[in-house]
């Protein structure tokens, strides 16, 4: 308990004297976190609207798989990044490992099948409303995909939020490709699982007191900015 | 573009083994407003589907005027429960204008203008699931006669509206007919039949037992299914 009110009284300090460190460990949790969901979400939620619109052999197997793949541990995902990205991998040239790019990568992977799965059951139910009309209007393919995507943005908004949640408080596989190297790859999780090992507990806890309320204030600026609960909205 | 005449040949919809509608062998010339009338599970909605092209067919023809994808570019299509795009009133209207590569601004004054006519210019920027009944089936109506089709399909327009909406949709229906647009519809308003029908198909278990001109069959069917359901009979 002890640990706990000290944990919640570092992480005031840490934030009211805007601690160097922090700063920079939250802005790059944020940076890696949000590119890795912006890149996620331009693969997925077309993947998700083709597979809602379009019928093909093995579709079923697919989306089965694909929500198998939400379930994919990260340390894996972080191993078999690693494999690749090393030196003696296909991708070593690039030098990309023990890098923010690599952390990237790893969140990318981790996080397109959870939101290709969650954006795919919204969709799905707006296909069934709209398949009709959109057939009869003659629209394309495309057409098709771009109406749900455009329609579905709220619903999609949380197949997002979802993918940023899961990103957010991911340690496993960034761990493996970046190394938590000080002023480099350390972010948040990786700085909370460094501060265990230390067995400095207090600061543990305040770091992760700063995530939770980044991970919180994150979410409530997308609600608000998409007006998600707005009356008469989607 | 000359759509008619609409020749189907033993066109025949099957699921599951079971026979939906046909086969249907039916000629639609290019003028006036035909009704499909019958019992509830007779097989319209699918009959008018099937004749749109949005039901796959399992045998036989359907054979436009002029090629298929042309003739698909000039229809319409009606829903008996709209369906409403998560979109404002406007932006609802001016979709298929959209598809068809009109600009934004171009498609949003076009869908204006047919919003007003249609008596919903007020509330343009409204959510269009915000709507009532019956201003969701004008809403319909807009979004299909936008482009101006041809041919418009109506599956029952009216069957949850009340008398004053219908009366309204009827007078749209009757304006968009008299500009030349031809209306193949489905209803099960015998007094709407009479009103607007200038051939009428009795369909009957998924085939069509009479298809004449709506003076004719009103004033003396020739089956004995179509008089008893004229009666207001059942009629299975």
């Amino acid at each position: 308990m002890n640990d706990l009110w000290a944990g919640l009284s570092q992480a005031f300090w840490l934030l009211v004297t805007l601690d160097a460190d922090l700063v920079e460990i939250t802005l790059r949790s944020l940076r890696v976190t949000l590119t890795a969901l912006v890149v996620a979400c331009a693969i997925a939620l077309p993947l998700a609207a083709f597979l809602a619109v379009r019928r093909f052999r093995m579709r079923r197997a697919t989306i089965a798989v694909l929500n198998a793949l939400m379930g994919l541990p990260p340390v894996v995902v972080g191993l078999v990044v690693y494999v690749f990205l090393s030196r003696a991998g296909p991708f070593g040239v690039f030098g990309l490992l023990f890098t923010p790019t690599a952390m990237i990568i790893a969140q990318v992977i981790i996080v397109v099948p959870l939101v290709a799965s969650v954006a795919h059951q919204s969709l799905r139910e707006l296909w069934s409303d709209y398949h009709d009309l959109l057939i009869s209007m003659n629209a394309t393919q495309f057409q098709r995909i771009q109406a749900l995507l455009w329609d579905g943005r709220r619903a999609l908004l949380t197949a997002a939020l979802a993918g940023f949640g899961r990103a957010i408080g991911e340690v496993g596989a960034i761990m493996v490709v970046g190394g938590n190297i000080d002023h480099a790859t350390r972010v948040l999780t990786t700085a909370i699982a460094l501060e265990t090992g230390k067995g400095e507990f207090a600061m543990a806890l305040g770091l992760g007191f700063v995530l939770i309320a980044l991970a919180i204030a994150v979410n409530l600026a997308i609600h608000w900015l998409g007006r998600t609960e707005s009356e008469g909205r989607w | 573009m000359q759509l008619f005449p609409l020749k189907a040949t033993g066109a025949q919809v099957r699921r599951r083994g079971k026979v939906l509608v046909g086969p249907v062998d039916l000629t639609l010339g290019g003028q006036g407003t035909s009704i499909i009338i019958g019992p509830n599970g007779a097989g319209k909605t699918t009959l008018l589907k099937m004749l749109h092209g949005i039901v796959r067919m399992n045998g036989g023809r359907l054979d436009w005027a002029c090629p298929l994808e042309e003739a698909q570019k000039h229809q319409a299509f009606v829903f008996q429960t709209p369906v409403m795009m998560r979109r404002s009133v406007i932006d609802n209207i001016a979709y298929p204008l959209r598809l068809t590569g009109s600009s934004r601004r171009q498609a949003r004054s076009r869908a204006a203008d047919w919003a007003s006519r249609v008596g919903l210019g007020e509330i343009l920027e409204r959510q269009a699931t915000m709507l009532s009944g019956g201003e969701r089936q004008k809403l319909a109506l807009a979004r299909a006669l936008v482009r101006d089709p041809q041919v418009l399909f109506l599956d029952e327009p009216c069957a949850a509206l009340d008398g004053r909406a219908t009366r309204e949709i009827e007078e749209i229906l009757a304006q968009a007919a008299g500009s030349g647009t031809r209306l193949i519809m489905s209803t099960h308003n015998m007094g709407q039949a009479r009103r607007l029908a200038d051939e009428v198909i009795f369909v009957l278990q998924g085939r069509i037992h009479e298809f004449r001109p709506a003076a004719e069959f009103f004033a003396g069917p020739e089956t004995a299914q179509a008089r008893a359901f004229l009666n207001g009979d059942i009629v299975e």
